[in-house]
């Protein structure tokens, strides 16, 4: 896996945070994680809510990856996953590299 | 993973469900305002609307409506400032898990009360200006020092660390300087700035001749605005700047706040709830929090079913291959200008009633010769209460559409 990473992207060993303007939660009544920000809501799917709950300011995409693995041990490599996710979600705002 | 998330503009996205969940509570805490803008969304009577809610009131509605899937929470008015409990409402809502958003026009706002305000757990704060411009602000505001405040608050609430939305009204008046206002909220480092058009809807509506722009005031203004956009982007800035056009130059209407009771909650000062903050005009009855729950107001109440699914449509809606799209459009705009509910948007090319929106353009293309705005106070909302301006209003509307006078 590391391998993988190391060649595959630039950023995995980089630390992502939420964008301050987003504010990451679980909503009981949509059973899904959501994004909340100025009036507005992004309802994640599982995957991009399992990724984004790991994401603390602290974990660099290596730990996050790692992490996802030991909680899904029957879901095979999600790096390729994981890297993708913070690509858009770089993209879209949500997050930045500390 | 490429589909995270769905996300329509400013907007929530619709479950596919019978109906959706509220998931946008909109609370106007007052009727209370120290400004009078000609195209307030309050209802023109507000003057003679019941008693505002308690503090316990709201947080109740708080609790039923976040039971109920509501995840973000306005506060809208009037000016909700006015109320002085303000601070306990937004710590109430935060702790509940709403987004809490504070839609102001920063009269009155102070440093102190924006800190306390986040200390409660305030999460955002939208700043509304009339226009970039000093002395065209100060007279649609009805207010002398209305700018110069509005500029120190918004300087203010980036200061604090929130993240701020501009909204620009625009019309008639101060499209023209869209490149000073957006060059304004670049300045005052806004995240979001909205170039609204004009909704011509409560006292908008009533000054309609005095704020539609023409077609080419828009297209002009549009351009502008997508200049800007590629050049913000080049720099890096990561302002967004959302223009919405008014749906009077459109050949299809919109579909009216995503569809009826499909998102939005309008808890109005005294408990009344809407389906969309202009709803209180229509001829039907509209449940109150003080004597329904939030439950029963969603999923029982005659005026939050009234509209859902397309069992209400006429001609040319019923038949019509893309009733789905736009659902017939506004209720409030059918009923406004038609005098029918039921009615097809007349902003909808197919609908029999679309010349009133013509006549309406090609009004806004005469040469302006003196401004008869009716600006929203509590004076001339009294007046609209008692029901004298009403039906001068009302005969005009039937006139126009041709319709005989009832």
């Amino acid at each position: 896996m590391s391998n993988q990473l190391n060649s595959a992207v630039n950023g995995s060993g980089q630390i992502p945070a939420l964008e301050r303007m987003f504010r990451f939660q679980w909503e009981p009544a949509q059973q899904a994680y959501v994004l909340l920000y100025p009036e507005g809501m992004v309802k994640l799917n599982q995957s991009a809510g399992e990724i984004l709950s790991l994401v603390d300011g602290e974990r660099s995409v290596v730990d996050i990856c790692a992490a996802l693995m030991e909680r899904f041990p029957d879901a095979g490599d999600l790096s390729g996953d994981v890297l993708e996710f913070m690509e858009v979600a770089r993209e879209q705002r949500w997050i930045h590299y500390r | 993973m490429s589909n995270a998330g769905s996300t329509t503009a400013n907007h929530l996205a619709r479950e596919a469900r019978p109906h959706g969940q509220p998931l946008w509570l909109l609370a106007e805490l007052t009727y209370k305002c120290p400004l009078q803008c000609p195209y307030c969304s309050n209802p023109l009577d507000f003057a003679g609307a019941g008693a505002e809610l308690s503090t316990e009131e709201w947080i109740d509605v708080f609790r039923q409506a976040r039971a109920m899937g509501a995840a973000q929470l306005g506060f809208s008015g009037g000016e909700p400032l006015v109320r002085r409990d303000l601070e306990t409402l937004i710590a109430e809502a935060r702790q509940l898990g709403f987004y809490t958003n504070l839609i102001t026009s920063g009269i009155g706002l102070t440093g102190e009360r924006i800190a306390a305000f986040r200390e409660a757990g305030l999460d955002h704060i939208q700043v509304s200006f009339q226009a970039a411009d000093e002395e065209v602000n100060n007279l649609l505001a009805g207010s002398k020092k209305a700018f110069e405040q509005k500029l120190k608050i918004a300087r203010e609430v980036k200061a604090q660390g929130y993240p701020m939305v501009l909204n620009f009204v625009t019309h008639k008046h101060n499209i023209d300087r869209i490149d000073r206002i957006i060059e304004l909220c670049v300045e005052l480092e806004a995240d979001y700035v909205e170039l609204a058009t004009c909704q011509y809807y409560g006292w908008a509506y009533e000054n309609r001749e005095d704020l539609l722009p023409t077609r080419a005031q828009l297209e002009r203004a549009e351009r502008i605005t997508n200049e800007y956009r590629e050049k913000l982007q080049a720099e890096g800035n990561p302002v967004k700047l959302i223009f919405v056009t008014p749906d009077y130059y459109e050949e299809r209407p919109k579909k009216c706040m995503n569809g009826w009771g499909e998102i939005f909650l309008t808890v109005t000062p005294d408990g009344t709830a809407l389906p969309c903050h202009s709803a209180r005009m229509l001829p039907l009855e509209f449940p109150n929090v003080k004597n329904s729950s939030i439950e029963q107001i969603w999923n029982e109440s005659t005026g939050f079913n009234y509209f859902r699914g397309d069992h209400w449509m006429k001609e040319p809606c019923r038949s019509c291959s893309e009733k789905e799209q736009d659902h017939g459009g506004c209720r409030c705009q059918a009923y406004m200008m038609t005098g029918d509910m039921h009615a097809a948007d007349p902003v909808c090319g197919k609908s029999p009633d679309h010349g009133l929106i013509l006549e309406a353009r090609q009004a806004a293309e005469a040469e302006y010769t003196e401004s008869n705005i009716t600006f929203r106070n509590e004076r001339n909302s009294r007046e609209f209460a008692k029901g004298a301006r009403g039906q001068v209003e009302d005969s005009r509307v039937f006139a126009r559409s041709g319709s005989p006078t009832d």
